[in-house]
């Protein structure tokens, strides 16, 4: 195909686009003076502050049991719905289901996260449980809407899946639950895997629903930042964030090395 | 297919079939059980939560605790019920809630028609390319995607602030510093910025599935390089753009975080004004008719034209 130079340059000037502000931010992070754009040398001084100060380290520390556990559950629950959806071809209230569990993909933050507020307060206004706000609301809160990314993540694994093989299992006379674990579980492994990151970092990233749902003494991590963020600029968040687009780094290009290795294997059997 | 008969493992009792037989006992097959968890956790936190928004919606705002009034007040041994409908009549009379629905659909629109320009032909690029740099570009869209939203939009603070990297830059050549944040520029930018991962995945997944004999031939039948693209490429990646422009546009009519990191105070997004309306004036039930007019005005609307879209794609099936 013959080459023009714009889809070069606009694809080098986007790339700039989403790049330079990360990256300004990153070689920030290194740097000595308290305005955090006046270079005036290198130093790591913004993150022995940060791993000195105790309200980031809890929040942070709640964040991830938060996303952890939030994840795994909504793991659980979304890879069943998509089961229920993509399976069992007809049963009373399907649509329904699968109307629900779609929403909150399209369900704005704000709305999510002030129902969910509504209803725990309501419900202990009547049961006297969820007692409080905390970890456990922002959790559930968590869970329900990274329950709906799983489980789109697992319905277009399962639907690309070769029935024959579930049908073969059947055949040999294994139980449904049987089939479900030997066949196909290991086989949308992969979609499991990339559903539950999914969830976890979603989780990690909320700011809105959290703010929404948690009580007093629970902050997490994003309602710190924001709140830092917003009183004015503050250098320690630039060395988190270097922290964590580094980890993230990592991830996306092992991630990317797996997938290479793996495909050479595949394309052999 | 020899190898897979070996790759099955020899049958064993496996804990559940143990569980399988337990549920039995009791009268749930599996397959109830399936369907029941989730629909019941769905029910509890998503459906009622709804429901008791638009409940709260009806009551008025009183001091303690919860700040709203009862809908349901047991009098004399009669229950009786009140409902107000003063917070709807607010959104429709008082011009900043009016506003701020526009607005955010002027924004969000805007933003999306922006994404798309900028995100098509680097799709397109990353699409054209040869493995590795195709896996490599790849990664440096999925990257952003998988990094912290709220901390992209501080670095896009950082940039655009008035002593911030551009201005600094512009500075060397004795450019005055420019005004940026606090702009509804600077929430152009930011929705577009962090949301054209969001838009770039959808279009490259359509486009790298273009066959290039398609337009080999529409070249060889004598079409300009532009008149293969608007009537080639163009309207075979219309799925991607359609995905895409969803996948932008829906996020950022109910931003919050954009708005009000980036806007002024004159930026409305109705995002922003919920969230105003419940932490900052602790009106409960305003905040709550401003989500249900959201929910009607903007989110049915949405799940229905994906409904229509998705009957369309299972005809074409």
């Amino acid at each position: 195909m013959r080459r023009g130079w714009f889809l070069p340059l606009a694809a080098a000037l986007g790339f700039v686009f989403l790049y330079a502000p990360i990256v300004s931010l990153v070689v920030f992070s290194f740097n000595e003076n308290r305005l955090v754009t006046v270079w005036s040398g290198f130093s790591l001084r913004w993150y022995g502050e940060l791993f000195r100060d105790p309200q980031i380290l809890g929040a942070a520390w709640l964040s991830l049991q938060i996303a952890a556990i939030s994840a795994t559950i909504a793991l659980v629950l979304g890879t069943l719905c998509a089961v229920a959806l993509v399976r069992f071809k007809r049963f009373r209230g399907r649509t329904a289901l699968a109307g629900m569990v779609s929403a909150p993909l399209v369900m704005p933050d704000v709305i999510t996260g002030l129902s969910l507020l509504l209803l725990f307060v309501a419900m202990e206004g009547l049961f006297g449980w969820p007692s409080g706000r905390g970890m456990l609301t922002v959790t559930i809160a968590h869970s329900t809407f990274c329950m709906a990314y799983v489980c789109v993540v697992v319905q277009s694994r399962l639907s690309d899946l070769d029935l024959s093989l579930e049908e073969a299992a059947m055949d040999l006379g294994a139980t449904p639950a049987r089939v479900f674990f030997d066949i196909t579980l290991p086989i949308i492994a992969p979609a499991l895997v990339s559903g539950w990151l999914l969830a976890f970092t979603l989780s990690l990233d909320d700011l809105v629903i959290a703010s929404f749902v948690s009580g007093p003494g629970s902050s997490t991590l994003p309602m710190v930042i924001f709140s830092k963020v917003r009183l004015g600029v503050s250098p320690d968040v630039n060395a988190l964030a270097t922290i964590i687009i580094g980890i993230v780094a990592l991830g996306v290009v092992a991630a990317t090395i797996f997938q290479l290795r793996a495909r050479p294997k595949r394309a052999r059997a | 297919m020899s190898t897979l008969d070996a790759d099955l493992p020899p049958p064993r009792q496996r804990p559940w079939s143990l569980i399988e037989r337990s549920l039995a006992g009791i009268g749930l097959s599996g397959r109830a059980l399936v369907i029941f968890a989730p629909a019941l956790w769905l029910i509890v936190f998503f459906l009622v939560p709804l429901a008791v928004v638009f409940g709260i919606s009806l009551a008025v705002k009183q001091f303690g605790r919860p700040p709203y009034t009862d809908l349901l007040t047991a009098e004399d041994g009669t229950v009786q019920l009140t409902l107000h409908l003063s917070n709807y009549i607010r959104l429709f009379t008082d011009a900043l809630y009016v506003n701020a629905y526009l607005n955010s659909i002027k924004i969000a629109a805007i933003a999306t028609a922006i994404a798309l320009l900028i995100g098509y032909p680097m799709a397109y690029f990353i699409a054209r390319t040869q493995d590795p740099w195709r896996n490599i570009l790849l990664m440096l869209v999925i990257l952003p995607f998988w990094t912290s939203f709220l901390l992209r939009v501080y670095a896009l603070a950082g940039f655009m602030r008035g002593n911030g990297v551009i201005n600094n830059f512009l500075g060397l050549f004795g450019i005055p510093p420019l005004v940026m944040m606090q702009t509804d520029f600077a929430v152009y930018v930011g929705i577009v910025y962090t949301y054209l991962p969001f838009m770039i995945l959808p279009l490259y997944t359509t486009l790298v599935k273009l066959d290039p004999a398609l337009l080999e031939a529409s070249a060889d039948l004598g079409a300009k390089p532009w008149r293969t693209f608007l009537s080639v490429t163009l309207p075979l990646s219309m799925p991607g753009i359609i995905a895409g422009s969803m996948l932008v546009f829906i996020p950022a009519i109910g931003e919050f975080v954009i708005p009000s990191l980036l806007g002024g105070p004159g930026t409305l997004m109705i995002g922003r004004v919920l969230w105003d309306e419940f932490f900052a004036n602790t009106n409960w039930p305003r905040s709550a008719a401003v989500a249900i007019a959201m929910l009607v005005v903007v989110v049915v609307p949405i799940m229905l034209m994906q409904r229509a879209q998705d009957a369309v794609v299972e005809r074409r099936k």
